[in-house]
């Protein structure tokens, strides 16, 4: 997901009896629905997962403008365009959220924003894929921003309340998103042979990462384990991908496109669809660097952070000035 | 009235805020703050929608079935009417926005005049547009004085801008047949009372910013007769990819 494998620094489960006092109250409070604010006091583990979870979906937004920017110059009409630039200007104001959320936790913008230059945090794998051809903004509209929602949605009732309630303005906006996506592969499912080929390539290079967006199953993972008690995170990965995939499936059917996965098939007993084996040693590359994109995403973003540092400065140094105008004018 | 005269000044107004709004869309994702890439984003998509306005009614007025998206993707450079300066490139946040700055104080002065066009749709785009303008004036007037009077680097980034677009800022004052037409018509301003207001919201500006203004007013003329800088072509490559190499698409 947009936050995939988040480390909660345990590697075991706390469970209530090597809890202190303080930690079996915050437990209790986390069971009984209650929301954790910014003033409570809360375990060091929670408040650093949080962290690392919030900054990773945080810099997901940030970084995910850059695919879809790479069309906006180029969209076909004056309405897609508009469209297009509207959505990646909601990415920004996610991104934007989200860092605000994770400043509750006492952590500071611009510090993230180092960590994510430095590699030392991540953002979504989905985002070192590169878009070439018109396709690709319907795909990620409807695959990224489709799986994008089926995690986020179940995060608007997760504990931490600043986390919970960017969520929940931030899905109002998914739905537009998705939406959108859908609507330009249906055009073009629609349209010309040409882009029918486009549609199909889309959906042929955007299938499998899309499902690697949930992260490797996780049921044996302590990490989501401790995540599922603290309420940070709510169903499995393994879960949400068969949510998005029972989704998704009739909407490529629907768009007469072929879902790339020859061992794709209906159970009808289960009521799911059963997917083929997902190639976790594309994804584990991904994640160390290794996708098609990786480079390019960060220089990308650290050029244009380091090429508005003197705007930063100056907006910084303009403030600075004209409060101390005013308090002398006020002297 | 002539109505060709009528196409060509829609086209004008048009291709500002579509020429515009495409280098714009081009930071997208690269600007110095997030806070920024949003603001600069609002503004395009202003400009976009006051293109297809525009674009939309030149269309109409014209008559040969052309529609907004047939005038932004199937005219070559020299079919376009915008000011030389909207086609400039991004350069630094200190160009972008001395970019910004000049053409929105034309473009609130003319908008201004134009809602008391004859033409009532005329009227009623520029009164539309003129309320999300008076916004970007605002913003990109601010941004002057900040980066003005911010550190030596920023001032000198933006007296460098000032100076460098300078000579492209006058184009919008000098009138043409077709701009005297469209006074005497009631449907256009008359382009030249534009100068001292503009001069006038510019300097004080500029003045607040601890920035000189440039002494020397040559300016470049041309764009609004469809003969552009060399940077039009690049823009128009890009921009009208998809509609070219597939003429039979619908999007
Ligand atoms: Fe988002
Ligand atoms: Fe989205």
């Amino acid at each position: 997901m947009y936050a995939q494998m988040v480390d909660t620094g345990l590697n075991k489960v706390v469970d209530a009896s090597q809890m202190s006092p303080q930690e079996q109250a915050f437990q209790a409070r986390i069971d009984a629905d209650v929301k954790v604010e910014p003033r409570d006091w809360m375990p060091e583990a929670y408040r650093r997962t949080l962290v690392r979870q919030i900054q990773q979906h945080a810099h997901s937004e940030v970084v995910g403008q850059l695919p879809e920017g790479n069309w906006v110059t180029r969209a076909p009409t004056l309405k897609r365009k508009a469209i297009l630039m509207a959505k990646i200007q909601d990415e920004a104001g996610h991104g934007l959220y989200l860092y605000s959320a994770a400043e509750t936790l006492g952590v500071s913008r611009d510090d993230l924003i180092d960590d994510l230059h430095a590699g030392k945090v991540k953002y979504s794998s989905i985002f070192n894929y590169p878009t070439l051809n018109w396709a690709d903004i319907g795909a990620i509209g409807w695959l990224v921003d489709g799986a994008a929602i089926m995690n986020q949605i179940p995060l608007c009732r997760c504990s931490y309340g600043p986390y919970a309630r960017a969520m929940v303005r931030i899905c109002k906006e998914e739905s537009f998103h998705q939406r959108q996506g859908f609507d330009i592969m249906m055009a073009m499912c629609r349209g010309s042979a040409d882009q029918k080929a486009m549609a199909q390539d889309a959906l042929d290079r955007w299938w499998w990462p899309s499902l690697m967006m949930f992260g490797p199953s996780d049921a044996e993972s302590v990490h989501s384990a401790q995540s599922m008690r603290w309420k940070i995170k709510l169903l499995s990965n393994d879960e949400l991908r068969q949510r998005f995939v029972d989704q998704t499936v009739p909407q490529a059917e629907y768009l007469g496109l072929r879902v790339p996965d020859p061992a794709l098939r209906w159970n009808a007993q289960s009521g799911h669809y059963e997917t083929g084996p997902i190639d976790w040693a594309e994804f584990q590359a991904v994640l160390r660097g290794h996708g098609p994109c990786n480079r390019d995403r960060i220089r990308v973003r650290k050029e244009a952070w380091d090429d508005g540092q003197w705007v930063r400065e100056a907006a910084m140094a303009h403030a600075r000035k004209r409060a101390e105008r005013e308090s002398r004018a006020a002297a | 009235m002539n109505d060709n005269a009528r196409f060509e000044f829609l086209l004008r107004m048009g291709d500002n805020a579509l020429v515009l709004a495409q280098r714009l869309s081009e930071w997208v994702g690269k600007g110095p703050v997030l806070e920024e890439d949003i603001a600069l984003t609002n503004v395009g998509l202003d400009l976009i929608g006051q293109a297809r306005m525009w674009l939309s009614y030149a269309g109409e007025v014209e008559g040969a079935g052309r529609d907004e998206d047939a005038l932004a993707f199937r005219r070559d450079q020299h079919g376009f009417r915008n000011l030389l300066l909207v086609e400039q490139p991004n350069g630094d946040y200190a160009e972008t926005t001395a970019r910004q700055f000049l053409f929105d104080r034309w473009h609130l002065l003319a908008l201004g005049a134009m809602t008391r066009s004859r033409d009532e749709r005329v009227a009623a785009i520029a009164a539309k547009a003129g309320k999300e303008v008076a916004y970007h004036v605002e913003r990109s007037s601010d941004w002057v004085i900040r980066l003005g009077d911010g550190t030596d680097e920023s001032h000198a980034r933006m007296q460098r801008a000032i100076d460098g677009l300078w000579m492209y800022a006058g184009e919008g004052f000098l009138p043409d047949a077709t701009d005297d037409a469209m006074a005497e018509a009631g449907i256009g301003p008359d382009l030249a009372a534009l100068r001292a207001p503009w001069r006038e919201g510019v300097a004080a500006v500029l003045a607040e910013a601890t920035l000189a203004l440039p002494a020397d007013d040559f300016a470049q003329r041309g764009g609004r007769q469809g003969r552009h800088t060399e940077h039009l072509g690049h823009l128009l490559c890009e921009m009208q990819f998809l509609q070219r190499a597939y003429p039979d698409a619908r999007w």
